[in-house]
């Protein structure tokens, strides 16, 4: 028994590995085709990144996850342009039979002769206003996904350069870093942002509004018309408010992982070669300490969809027309429980992305210690040939 | 008189372990860390284990009273403990009957003498603890002996210093307080597990002397285990050299330093430079240590042998008797 | 006499430890020690564990700043060099490592933990894939090791490693911080031949630290003792085994274990007293004083100096200075 354990077997796969396995490799050609003979050198790390895959691919958690979050960015990007009405379609103000349906209606409207002149499908019912309420779901999920990347594309940068540069530098440098951070640590984030999130829009809103790439942008960037421009205001200020409250723990993280990376003799040893020092700290120190960063980040994304609803939904995040998740729970409050599809449907999508996101989170952390890693394919192997 | 010899003419058994094998069941594969390990100790003796990281030193010390946690086995093998003349087969008892014996009978110290102490208790609560869990003493005769046994140990100051906490006493202090719990029930077995390999040399120094002053005035029998073949020289009388999870050599250690057979121990000697001798080249074994998962086919040194034969790779050598007392496993000495 | 390649004046260095508000005390790691260094030789530096033997290393190569002190390398102070003059020094004095499990960047392979050196110091060579494997191949590594990364090797291969990245550059002088003491016996001694015989090569000079003195004596032409931050004894390598003056030197020469059962029996004892003090608040006069069986009445009063009692042999006793 022992041996079939221990040989070089390769593992059994499943249809998830084989696709992963080929994912990896048509990654890898690519690579090679910029850089020849790139795989023939790394062939460790590729093989390791498969072991991360196959470790993944046991996981249930993190495959339901993964598939949540697939679906989110999949709607993020691309439910704008699918979605059967525009945000701003008012269907209320021709057609007052459009008011607050409920899912899965269908509203007829016929002229006065009676013949029918429009049909239209509602599959998760209207607003007040008459929108389609999946229309402003797929709209919403765009703002979400924005939001969150960047969020996490600024905040956890700085929170990371801060982190470094405090950890290595130590003495006066840090004691300066981390009072600050503490100070931001030590308001409650959600009122620190609504702070911030109420005073900003009037400082950005001009800026916008005078510039015109500044609104062709983030009207790609929202899925949004640029009438809207002004409206962009308060969902820049509330990804301002969260970056401003989300880069303290980062910085405190690394912080501390730095303390005791440095400790480690290749540090010491590539000083004593002469390599300058942010390279030793983006080459020597970054890379074997952003494992637990990562997994940090995938949680947060949750974490940062979560905050842009709540803020929102205090009225601080998209104005009229423009829409997010939590705005749409905010104007459906006031029906609910009669109108409850205003509330639940946001709330599920809501929901189901930060789910996704937290899955995936844990399993990473998982997969992404070599140690579990090992045990996971190990367990596999071992199961296995205690079966023949 | 040579060292060594005299426990070969008294030929009483405390020991003797029988064709044991251990395997680690690890994430990597089965690490067969100990495969058909054999010995005998005496009473009185000091008998050493020696050998390179990872040959099975500390693991067979441990599995002769069964300290092997998961994901490790005993897969195999006898461990007769005599007593009073008769023998008990340890692998074959209860836990509970085991932990009576561990720590009264044969007691352990350890490499790490911080592991080994709570932080939480005084050095005499500790030392008394041992007693009064094996009912060798009430809890107040256990505490003035705590005072007794620190001063055998050669703490000075013992009044003062049983009530000391770990964390105020130094790294070869700390030592002799695990010597003096491990001692507390007057064990006829000392296991010691590389007892001076954290601590400096002078208190190596001290520590071996006291270890040997120890065994003399209790009549204890001594298991040690170290790497350092200068310690090997200066304690014991009898020694088994390991080698990736077998013992290769046995023998005095007279025969094993003036007489080595074995191409490993004759290489483990000459790759020590010796203070006192003028040495030009140190000579070196090719190669590392082999992996336990994949242990080589025939004789586990081969690959690295200066002197294989066509067999040496394809089956096993025997451990077999080359003079009185002085075994080999090796196929060069097999008629 | 020629001109040392190292010259160290009354170098020292303190740890500060910190208190809540303020500095409470200092660890005095190395206190004031000068000794110079040849060309071409190997000066060995023993002494037990805290005595502050990686702490002289680490300055001599100027990977911490003294607290006081000079350390001159080819007759410059290497602590005002800057810039260019900095990075050659780097590129001449080198250091390895006592620990190879940690002295290399587990997230790097070999080919770029060793090309980083080259590149730092601009070394142009026609194929470096090819200059690599070379120096892989002289020490006993191939080509399909090229890509790997280092958990795929054991100790020794990893030391090995690391000393070409040290050597690649072709530095001078090189500190050996224990590069063996994390290493099996046999491989030991593969890795102490290896460095006899590039420095044999490239001419080099080493400063070899350890605490195991059959190894310092293997390796050294001259070696220092030193105890509690100080130099106390500095002898050519023989005649500090035959003839050891200080009563230090003396107990940690008795307290070798020597792996011979014969001379185990007659070996000279000197009794150990005592453990070592700790470096924060040493004792006065001649640290060694409490554990010194010799001990005079001067002995914990005035410190006794760094004398030459024999052609170069140096000895810090009192048992052997003029009061
Ligand atoms: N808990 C464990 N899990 C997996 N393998 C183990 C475990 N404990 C020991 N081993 C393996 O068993 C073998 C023997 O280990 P052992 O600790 O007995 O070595 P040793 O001779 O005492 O070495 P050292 O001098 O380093 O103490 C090693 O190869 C080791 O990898
Ligand atoms: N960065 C540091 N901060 C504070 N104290 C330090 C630092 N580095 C070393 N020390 C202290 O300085 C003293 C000397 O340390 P050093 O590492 O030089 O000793 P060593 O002789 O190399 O010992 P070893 O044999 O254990 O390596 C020790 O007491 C140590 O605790
Ligand atoms: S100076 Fe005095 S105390 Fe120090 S070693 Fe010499 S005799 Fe001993
Ligand atoms: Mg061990
Ligand atoms: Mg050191």
């Amino acid at each position: 028994m022992g041996s079939s354990i221990a040989s070089k077997e390769t593992y059994e796969k499943k249809i998830l590995d084989r696709f992963s396995d080929k994912l990896v490799d048509s990654i890898t050609n690519l690579i090679d085709k910029v850089k020849p003979g790139w795989s023939e050198r790394n062939k460790s790390k590729i093989d390791e990144w498969k072991l991360m895959f196959y470790a993944f691919n046991r996981s249930p958690p993190g495959i339901i996850g993964a598939i949540l979050i697939i679906s989110f960015i999949l709607i993020g990007l691309f439910g704008p342009y699918v979605a059967p009405y525009s945000y701003r379609e008012f269907l209320y103000i021709e057609y007052p039979d459009t008011y607050l349906v409920p899912p899965g209606s269908t509203v007829t409207i016929t002229n006065k002769r009676g013949d029918i002149v429009k049909v239209f499908n509602f599959p998760l019912g209207t607003d007040k206003y008459g929108r389609d309420l999946l229309s402003l779901i797929l709209y919403g999920a765009r703002v979400s996904l924005i939001v969150s990347l960047i969020v996490i594309l600024l905040g956890v940068p700085v929170g990371i350069l801060l982190g470094l540069v405090a950890g290595y530098f130590g003495g006066k440098v840090d004691e300066v870093i981390m009072r600050i951070t503490d100070i931001f640590l030590a308001f409650p984030a959600l009122i620190l942002a609504i702070a911030f999130a109420s005073v900003l829009p009037e400082r950005i809103r001009p800026i916008i509004i005078q510039s015109g790439i500044l609104k062709q942008v983030f009207s790609v960037f929202f899925a949004a018309d640029v009438r809207d421009a002004a409206n962009f205001a308060p969902i820049l200020s509330v990804i301002l408010a969260i970056i401003l409250v989300w880069w303290p723990p980062y910085t405190r993280i690394i912080r501390g992982s730095v303390l005791s990376a440095k400790e480690n003799l290749y540090v010491e040893a590539a000083k004593a070669l002469g390599v300058s020092t942010w390279k030793i700290l983006f080459k020597h120190i970054l890379p074997n300490i952003i494992s637990p960063v990562l997994v940090l980040i995938t949680l947060d994304i949750g974490s940062v969809i979560l905050m842009e609803a709540s803020l929102s939904f205090l009225g601080l995040g998209a104005q009229d027309p423009m829409v997010d998740w939590g705005k749409i729970v905010y104007d459906g409050a006031q029906y609910f429980p009669d109108r409850w599809w205003l509330v639940i449907f946001p709330g599920l999508a809501t929901f189901l992305a930060v789910l996704g996101w937290n899955l995936i989170g844990d399993t990473l952390r998982d997969v992404l210690d070599p140690r579990t890693r090992r045990s996971i394919e190990f367990k596999v192997k071992r199961g296995k040939a205690e079966e023949k | 008189m040579i060292k060594g010899m005299k426990t070969l003419g008294l030929k009483r058994k405390i020991l003797e372990v029988k064709d044991l094998h251990v395997h680690f069941y690890t994430y990597a594969g089965v690490v067969k860390a100990i495969s058909g390990v054999s010995f005998e100790i005496y009473e009185g003796e000091t008998f050493c284990l020696v050998g390179e990281t990872g040959c099975g030193k500390s693991v067979t010390s441990r599995a002769i009273t069964k300290l092997i946690e998961s994901p490790g086995k005993i897969v195999k093998g006898q461990v007769l403990f005599y007593r009073d003349g008769s023998p008990i087969d340890l692998l074959k008892l209860s836990d509970e009957e085991l932990r009576r014996i561990r720590g009264r009978e044969i007691a352990y110290i350890f490499q790490d003498p911080t592991a080994a102490l709570d932080p939480l208790y005084s050095v005499g609560y500790q030392i008394a603890e041992t007693m009064v869990a094996h009912n060798t003493a009430t809890w107040k005769e256990a505490f003035r002996r705590a005072v007794d046994i620190l001063k055998s140990v050669l703490i000075p100051d013992p009044e003062k210093r049983v009530k000391n906490y770990p964390h105020e006493l130094s790294g070869g202090m700390k030592q002799r307080v695990v010597i003096g719990i491990s001692l507390s029930n007057k064990p006829k077995l000392l296991i010691a597990d590389e007892p001076t390999t954290a601590v400096d040399v002078t208190i190596q120094a001290q520590i071996l002397d006291l270890l040997r002053k120890l065994r003399q005035e209790e009549k204890m029998t001594l298991l040690l285990i170290t790497h350092n073949m200068g310690v090997v020289a200066e304690m014991c009388d009898r020694v088994a050299v390991m080698y990736a999870g077998k013992i290769v050599e046995i023998g005095t250690v007279h025969q094993i330093f003036k007489n080595p057979q074995h191409p490993y121990t004759k290489g483990l000697l000459k790759a020590v430079p010796n203070p006192l001798i003028k040495i030009e080249k140190l000579e070196s074994i090719p190669g590392t240590v082999p992996n336990l998962i994949f242990p080589p086919s025939g004789c586990r040194f081969h690959p690295r042998c200066p002197r294989k034969l066509d067999i040496c790779d394809k089956k096993e050598p025997p451990l077999i008797e080359v003079e009185e007392g002085h075994k080999v496993a090796c196929w060069l000495y097999v008629k | 006499m020629p001109e040392p390649l190292v010259r160290v004046e009354n170098l020292k260095k303190y740890f500060p430890i910190k208190g809540i508000f303020f500095t409470r005390a200092h660890v005095k790691a190395v206190d004031g020690v000068s000794f110079e260094i040849y060309r071409g030789e190997t000066l060995g530096l023993v002494g037990e564990s805290g005595c502050g033997k990686s702490t002289t290393g680490r300055l001599l190569i100027r990977l911490l700043e003294p607290t006081a002190g000079h350390v001159y390398f080819e007759g410059k102070n290497i602590f005002k060099l800057k810039g260019e003059e900095l990075k050659r020094f780097r590129r001449k004095a080198q250091i390895i490592l006592q620990d190879p499990y940690s002295s290399l960047n587990p997230r790097m392979t070999i080919f770029e933990i060793i090309n980083e050196a080259l590149e730092v110091h601009n070394i142009k060579v026609p194929d470096k894939e090819e200059f690599i494997v070379d120096w892989l191949r002289r020490v006993g590594l191939e080509r399909h090791h090229l890509y790997r990364y280092p958990h795929e090797f054991s100790g020794g291969q990893r030391q090995r490693i690391a000393i070409v990245r040290s050597l690649i550059i072709k530095p001078e002088f090189v500190v050996l911080d224990e590069p063996t003491s994390a290493l099996d016996v046999s491989v030991q001694a593969q890795i102490l031949d290896m460095l006899k015989e590039f420095q044999r090569e490239l001419n080099l000079t080493y400063l070899f630290i350890s605490h195991d003195l059959g190894v310092v004596k293997y390796m050294s032409d001259r070696i220092a003792v030193m105890y509690l931050g100080k130099i106390v004894e500095l002898a050519p390598a023989d005649e500090l085994f035959e003839k050891p003056l200080h009563p230090y030197t003396q107990m940690l020469l008795s307290s070798i274990p020597i792996p011979d059962p014969e001379y185990a029996l007659k070996k000279p004892k000197v009794k150990v007293i005592g453990e070592p003090p700790s470096p924060i608040n040493p004792p006065p006069g001649c640290r060694f004083h409490p554990r010194c069986p010799r001990k005079l009445d001067i002995c914990d009063k005035k410190e006794p100096p760094l004398i030459e009692v024999e052609r170069d042999h140096y000895v810090a006793c009192w048992l052997y200075a003029k009061k």
